[in-house]
């Protein structure tokens, strides 16, 4: 209220529409000399300008690709090409890294004193080195301290890491995995229409794709990683970019999570624990049941800036080598001298990116949040 | 009275450790971990670990690959922590590092706060320059494509603060303003800033300000890199200062409008002392996050602690020890920013007043 009579009182004032006009004056001045400095030294330097150069023949090779790619293709697609691999990599980090930092999270809240001070040291030392320091020893760990695939780590059952990434195995397609998505697809639709047992619609969604997994006689083929030669056949191969990449922004980002979802727990008043007590639900339950779902709503704003941050530090593969959006821009504008396009069009997508994930956050969170009265 | 010692350190074991099952076998498996980590790492960075070598290969010799070559760090520090810096004047960047941390400790006294450490800071960074360039008082003169390592990442970080500081002020109150035409474009400024990685506003820092300018100007890569960082930490600074210029209740406009303040006196005497008040603790997050952040100056070329160090790791004599210079570098790193932090977490806890 206070506000609001203050700024009408403002804009009744003469002198208000003169500063702003002075103030937007002064900016369009810069700009515009600004502008002409750039367009008087490009023509000085022969530099073309415009967004033709994306349709010009790229020339050079992408490591790791999601789209077929070919050097012959325009710059462009070499652009789009590092779209994906930047988008890979927020979506799986997003994902993996909320996981990671809601379970550290826990564990500093846990009622175990030597997995709480685990915790803590993990987010302590992670949070206070700087993220490139970390993906640069990621990067060094898998590229040079790693031995070659004939003696690799075998961290996990059928799961290698060696000099030339980290093999895992993966699951050969059937059709019938297919019918499983559309039976739960069904299922779920039902739940939605029926809108009442719930609980009978969720073993629906459960139990019809099983039976079908059942009925075409379990259909569960792996492909395992076996070493040929050289290297490893088989499975599915992160790059040492990629992995390291992926690790440091999950392991970085996680730290940050865990002491998000800590605050949230911690935000969550006592009486409620103690009430969950009192209705004779144990510690897990009433974390599952009462204190996680109140958490949640303290915990998205924050865990929004967080995601953000994720996708933006994904720029930092550069570094490392892998071609994500701005290690491909800047080879582009390395090529074609075109550095003002290339910029403004790879910020302008990063704020397309930053836009979108704050847009469905903020519908999440308004569909999460309390409805009072 | 020992035995009643026993018996509550047995009873704090039994409620912190063992209280279940599934408790008891939790602390079993992190202690196994836990213990297997230890091991490995004294091992590594102490036991096997070897202090004196010629060089890189006798090293690895005396150590057979099992220990931490400390020797690397011995040799190659003062070109990790000075980078290319002339030796026999690498006095003077190690003069500004000693500058540079007296006047963040300055700062976290309460007591200094107002004109007086501004006129630090600003003293501080004058002396900084004045050691690192050279060219007076009998000085050499130093070209600043040769300050390197420490020295650099400090003078970014604080110049960029010191500088973003007043920007994200005025950044914080025109958002707030009352004009619309001020508002959208501070707000235009800060969300595509805020919208962006640091990297690519490094790279138009270092790519797309030398084009801004008028012919015959030139700026050098330092200076671009610089005035890139304090215009990415100004958006981020600005929303800091602007949840402290939001937690002022309506009352205090209205009072200073009653004691008849005009808009500037009202905001320079009443709401900037306590929105800045209020805002300390997550300004001090942001120096941090500020300081982490400088480290990507090395992306466009710039020769940071990142940079000297893993230089020294290429020398052919001492090929490979990335994990020794990285572990050095991770470590000065982490004891600025985990003593930020910790004070940080004081202020927060009310318990930062001398």
């Amino acid at each position: 209220m206070a506000g609001q009579r203050r700024r009408s009182r403002h804009e009744l004032r003469p002198g208000a529409i003169a500063i702003q006009a002075a103030v937007l004056a002064i900016v369009l001045l810069l700009g515009t000399y600004l502008v002409h400095n750039t367009l008087v030294n490009m023509a000085r330097q022969g530099i073309a300008t415009g967004f033709g150069y994306l349709g010009r023949e790229a020339a050079f090779e992408i490591g790791e690709t999601l789209i077929p790619y070919s050097p012959a293709d325009s710059y462009g697609r070499a652009l789009l090409v590092g779209l994906l691999n930047t988008l890979q990599v927020a979506i799986i980090g997003i994902v993996v890294s909320t996981v990671l930092g809601t379970l550290i999270g826990i564990a500093r809240l846990s009622g175990n004193w030597l997995v709480r001070k685990l915790a803590w040291a993990y987010v302590e030392i992670l949070r206070n080195v700087p993220l490139l320091l970390q993906l640069i020893v990621w990067w060094d760990l898998l590229r040079v301290a790693a031995p070659p695939p004939r003696a690799a780590w075998q961290i996990l059952p059928h799961i290698f890491v060696s000099n030339r990434g980290l093999v895992f195995p993966t699951l050969i397609w059937s059709p019938v995995y297919l019918w499983m998505g559309v039976a739960l697809m069904a299922a779920l639709a039902a739940a939605r229409i029926v809108a009442r047992g719930k609980k009978r619609a969720a073993a629906l969604a459960l139990i019809l794709p099983l039976a079908l997994f059942l009925l075409a006689g379990a259909p569960l083929a792996w492909e395992v990683p076996e070493l040929q030669g050289f290297n490893f056949s088989g499975g599915h191969t992160l790059s040492p970019e990629l992995a390291a990449l992926l690790v440091g922004l999950i392991v970085y980002t996680a730290a940050f999570i865990a002491e998000i979802v800590r605050s949230g727990i911690e935000g969550v008043s006592r009486g409620q624990s103690e009430a969950a007590a009192a209705l004779g639900l144990n510690r897990r339950q009433a974390l599952r049941l009462v204190i996680l779902p109140q958490a949640l709503r303290i915990v998205i704003p924050p865990l929004i800036g967080e995601y953000l941050a994720l996708t933006k530090n994904s720029s930092l593969a550069i570094a490392i080598g892998y071609p994500d959006l701005t290690a491909i821009t800047y080879t582009t504008l390395n090529q074609t001298g075109q550095a003002v396009e290339a910029i403004a069009l790879m910020m302008a997508i990063y704020l397309a990116l930053s836009l979108a994930t704050s847009l469905i956050m903020n519908w999440y969170n308004a569909r999460v949040a309390l409805v009072e009265r | 009275m020992k035995t009643l010692r026993r018996q509550s350190a047995l009873r704090w074991l039994r409620a912190n450790l063992f209280s279940s099952v599934f408790n008891a076998s939790l602390t079993l498996v992190a202690l196994y971990l836990l213990l297997r980590a230890a091991i490995a790492v004294v091992r590594w960075g102490l036991v096997d670990a070897v202090w004196s070598a010629p060089d890189g290969r006798a090293c690895l010799a005396a150590s057979q690959g099992a220990g931490a070559c400390w020797a690397f760090i011995g040799v190659w520090h003062r070109f990790i922590l000075f980078g290319r810096y002339p030796y026999d004047e690498q006095w003077r960047p190690l003069l500004v590092v000693v500058i540079c941390i007296a006047v963040l400790l300055a700062s976290c006294r309460r007591a200094l706060w107002g004109r007086r450490l501004a006129a630090l800071w600003l003293g501080g960074l004058i002396a900084s320059g004045v050691l690192m360039a050279g060219g007076v008082f009998g000085l050499a003169p130093v070209p600043s494509d040769l300050w390197n390592g420490l020295p650099l990442t400090l003078m970014l970080s604080v110049l960029g603060l010191a500088a973003a500081f007043p920007l994200s002020i005025a950044l914080a109150l025109a958002r707030r303003s009352s004009l619309p035409a001020v508002r959208a474009l501070a707000v235009g400024y800060i969300e595509i800033v805020r919208g962006v990685p640091l990297v690519t506003v490094l790279f138009m820092a270092t790519v797309m300000l030398p084009l801004f300018l008028p012919a015959g100007v030139t700026l050098n890569k330092l200076a671009c890199a610089q005035a890139g960082l304090i215009l990415f930490y100004a958006a981020y600074l600005a929303e800091v200062v602007r949840g402290g210029l939001q937690a002022i209740p309506a009352g205090q406009y209205e009072a200073a409008d009653a004691l008849g303040l005009g808009y500037w006196r009202r905001t320079r005497l009443v709401i900037l002392p306590q929105a800045l008040s209020i805002a300390i603790p997550p300004l001090v997050n942001t120096f941090i996050a500020a300081f982490k952040d400088t480290t990507l100056v090395t992306i466009v070329g710039l020769f940071d602690l990142i940079a000297t160090a893993g230089n020294a790791i290429t020398d052919p004599a001492w090929r490979g020890f990335f994990a020794e210079a990285y572990v050095f570098v991770g470590a000065i790193y982490f004891v600025f920013c985990g003593f930020m932090s910790r004070y940080s977490g004081e202020l927060e806890r009310g318990r930062g007043e001398p």
